[in-house]
């Protein structure tokens, strides 16, 4: 395994399946050592057939990658045993307990029991879940089961972590502590994390950087301010009381990217939104001028979302298909 | 946490196999009701069909020069038809047993449990195995049962009878469960409907049963039936378990069936692992 602070190397990766449907069109990017990495994308857009490649579940039609320097196609084993995968779907045992899961698990790393026993313990005191530890899966919730299958992956201490939509059909109080852990993780044992989600603010909230992938298709990356910023920066909306041209005014002011007038309104694009509001008030107030109104808005991955993909992370999310995987995780909920 | 981790982790070729045999023993025997199930149900063919066809009934006794012992002798190797249909059972009850392997390795799939074993460091032939295993050793079980009912409800042992026949019968046993474990699990490798395995065990479920010595002696059915009896595998297997428990007359053609039977267990198993390797990963 190479020293290079290159972990994850993604080259020419693609995935036709029946000769016919390009799942994921000849993508390269690159995770650092210690990163949060993000993929972004609407469902179809080819996330999970990436991560199945790159946890060597799918082989891929062209290209291909390295993790921790192995080739996923020919070092597969070398890979699988580096790294930790939390998949999307429950997977754990429904008819054994948390603790039997966590050790088949370990048993599949060929963890010896006596390791694996004091492995498990700590990893169900994380995922705190030790009150449960010896009962059967299908009494869980679905958080319960997502922190389980967490813990699952984490039991060959991985040094990078595949997490597969962690959050999908969870409510919004078991998505946060979910994030929660992650940033444990990432903070705690250096681990090197790649995660695919459809869910905006998660990949704002967690991620170092983010891929927008689309029809196969890498269309952007960067870190999500970054992305923010290549939008041109915050919007602050303004109006003063005197109906006199104040356009070269607000120009002058720092950070100050570009000024429209629109009914009356003055709408201001500038990089640091909360110091130069201030600043635009105060050259105002130097020249005579009353501000009667101000807004400050601050551009989210939505918009980026839509300037690369040009459809909205809202219709995204309720295409037929995120309902049925939806309803797939309810149901096993359920079951 | 300590880095003291990656030098006591040991992986062999076959690591993994007993932990995932286990894991289906576990949803078996830890389950009281399909356990019980699976004694409730050879005890009701045993008592109810093996009983009702009472064939030494039917041929007239008194008739000079003609014997009811003799004519059940020369048909079925023993006097009593419940113990050839019994032993029948012991060696049929494997095909019951074995069917399921199909629904649990296409379970797995939808349950995303394999995927999740497909990106662990374990060999894929060993996923299979597994549930190879795990089929042989429940159908050896089942088999043991049927055995011990039929020997409750009136079996007749055969001068050939030995304590060396348990053990030969639980060989049997297990050579043909794992071969037909293997065929059950090679022909729902690339399933993922539910339905797929279901039709399978219908479809061979029957062929098997009644091309075979289960019910009526090879020698007596049809030419063209007796072809494919004689490449039936199970028939192989009833030979088996009868000489070894019922018929007074020598081994015979034991060796034989061991032969064959062992041979299309070696076969499938290797066609179901080669096999493994190519559809599991998509």
């Amino acid at each position: 395994m190479s020293q290079n602070d290159d972990v994850i190397v993604v080259k020419g990766l693609t995935k036709v399946f029946n000769h016919s449907l390009t799942a994921v069109d000849h993508i390269d990017f690159t995770v650092k050592r210690g990163e949060i990495f993000g993929f972004l994308g609407p469902n179809g857009a080819g996330k999970t057939t990436t991560i199945k490649m790159l946890i060597t579940v799918t082989r891929p039609t062209e290209g291909t990658a390295y993790i921790l320097g192995g080739d996923i196609a020919k070092q597969s084993m070398d890979v699988r045993a580096a790294i930790g995968v939390v998949p999307q779907e429950y997977t754990a045992d429904e008819d054994l307990t948390a603790m039997e899961n966590i050790l088949l698990c370990a048993d599949l790393y060929g963890i010896p029991r006596h390791v694996s026993k004091k492995r498990a313990l700590e990893l169900l005191n994380l995922v705190e879940l030790t009150a449960f530890k010896d009962k059967r899966v299908d009494t869980f919730s679905g958080g319960m089961r997502r922190r389980l299958e967490l813990a699952c992956g984490l039991i060959n201490r991985p040094k990078v972590l595949f997490l597969d939509e962690p959050t999908l059909g969870l409510d919004v109080q078991t998505r946060a502590a979910t994030w929660n852990y992650v940033k444990t993780l990432k903070k705690e044992f250096g681990m090197t994390l790649f995660l695919t989600t459809h869910y905006l603010e998660e990949a704002d909230a967690l991620c170092d950087r983010i891929a927008i992938i689309d029809h196969g298709k890498i269309v952007v990356i960067g870190s999500p301010a970054a992305l923010k910023d290549s939008l041109g920066g915050d919007i602050i909306t303004l109006s003063v009381q005197k109906d006199e041209d104040i356009t070269e005014i607000i120009h002058k002011v720092e950070h100050v990217k570009e000024v429209k007038k629109e009914n009356g309104d003055y709408i201001i694009k500038s990089s640091n939104g909360e110091v130069t509001a201030p600043l635009i008030i105060e050259a105002l107030r130097g020249k005579g001028h009353i501000v009667t109104r101000l807004s400050l808005t601050k551009p989210t991955l939505n918009e980026v979302y839509m300037q690369y993909t040009g459809r909205s992370m809202r219709d995204a999310e309720e295409s037929p298909g995120a309902v049925r995987s939806q309803r797939m995780v309810m149901r096993r909920a359920h079951a | 946490m300590s880095k003291d981790a990656e030098t006591e982790v040991s992986r062999s070729k076959l690591h993994g196999l007993w932990a995932l045999t286990n894991r289906e023993l576990k949803k078996w025997y830890q389950q009281p009701f399909v356990f019980v199930m699976g004694i409730v149900q050879p005890i009701l063919w045993l008592a109810l069909l093996g009983k009702a066809m009472n064939l030494s009934a039917m041929i007239p006794s008194g008739i000079p020069g003609l014997s009811q012992d003799a004519i059940m002798m020369q048909t079925f190797g023993t006097t009593d038809y419940f113990s050839f249909m019994a032993m029948g059972m012991v060696a049929f009850t494997t095909v019951f047993t074995t069917a399921f392997v199909g629904m649990s390795v296409v379970w797995d799939k939808r349950l995303g449990f394999m995927n999740k074993v497909l990106s662990t460091p374990v060999s894929r032939s060993v996923i299979i195995l597994s549930k190879v295993f795990a089929a042989s050793i429940r159908a050896m079980f089942q088999a043991a049962i049927v055995a011990i009912i039929a020997f409750l409800l009136g079996l007749q042992l055969g001068t050939n009878f030995s304590a060396w026949s348990i053990l030969g019968i639980f060989a049997i046993v297990f050579l043909i469960s794992v071969g037909l474990s293997s065929m059950f699990t090679t022909l729902t490798l690339r399933a993922t409907r539910m339905e797929m395995p279901q039709a399978t065990f219908q479809l061979i479920t029957l062929p098997l049963m009644f091309a075979s010595s289960a019910y009526f002696p090879i020698d007596k059915m049809p030419q063209w039936l007796q072809v494919i009896a004689s490449v039936n595998p199970i028939s192989y297997t009833i030979d088996a378990v009868r000489r070894l428990m019922i018929f007074s007359d020598g081994f015979g053609q034991l060796p034989l069936d061991f032969a064959f039977v062992g041979g299309f267990a070696v076969i499938v198993t290797a066609i179901c692992v080669v096999l493994s390797w190519r559809y599991l990963n998509k």
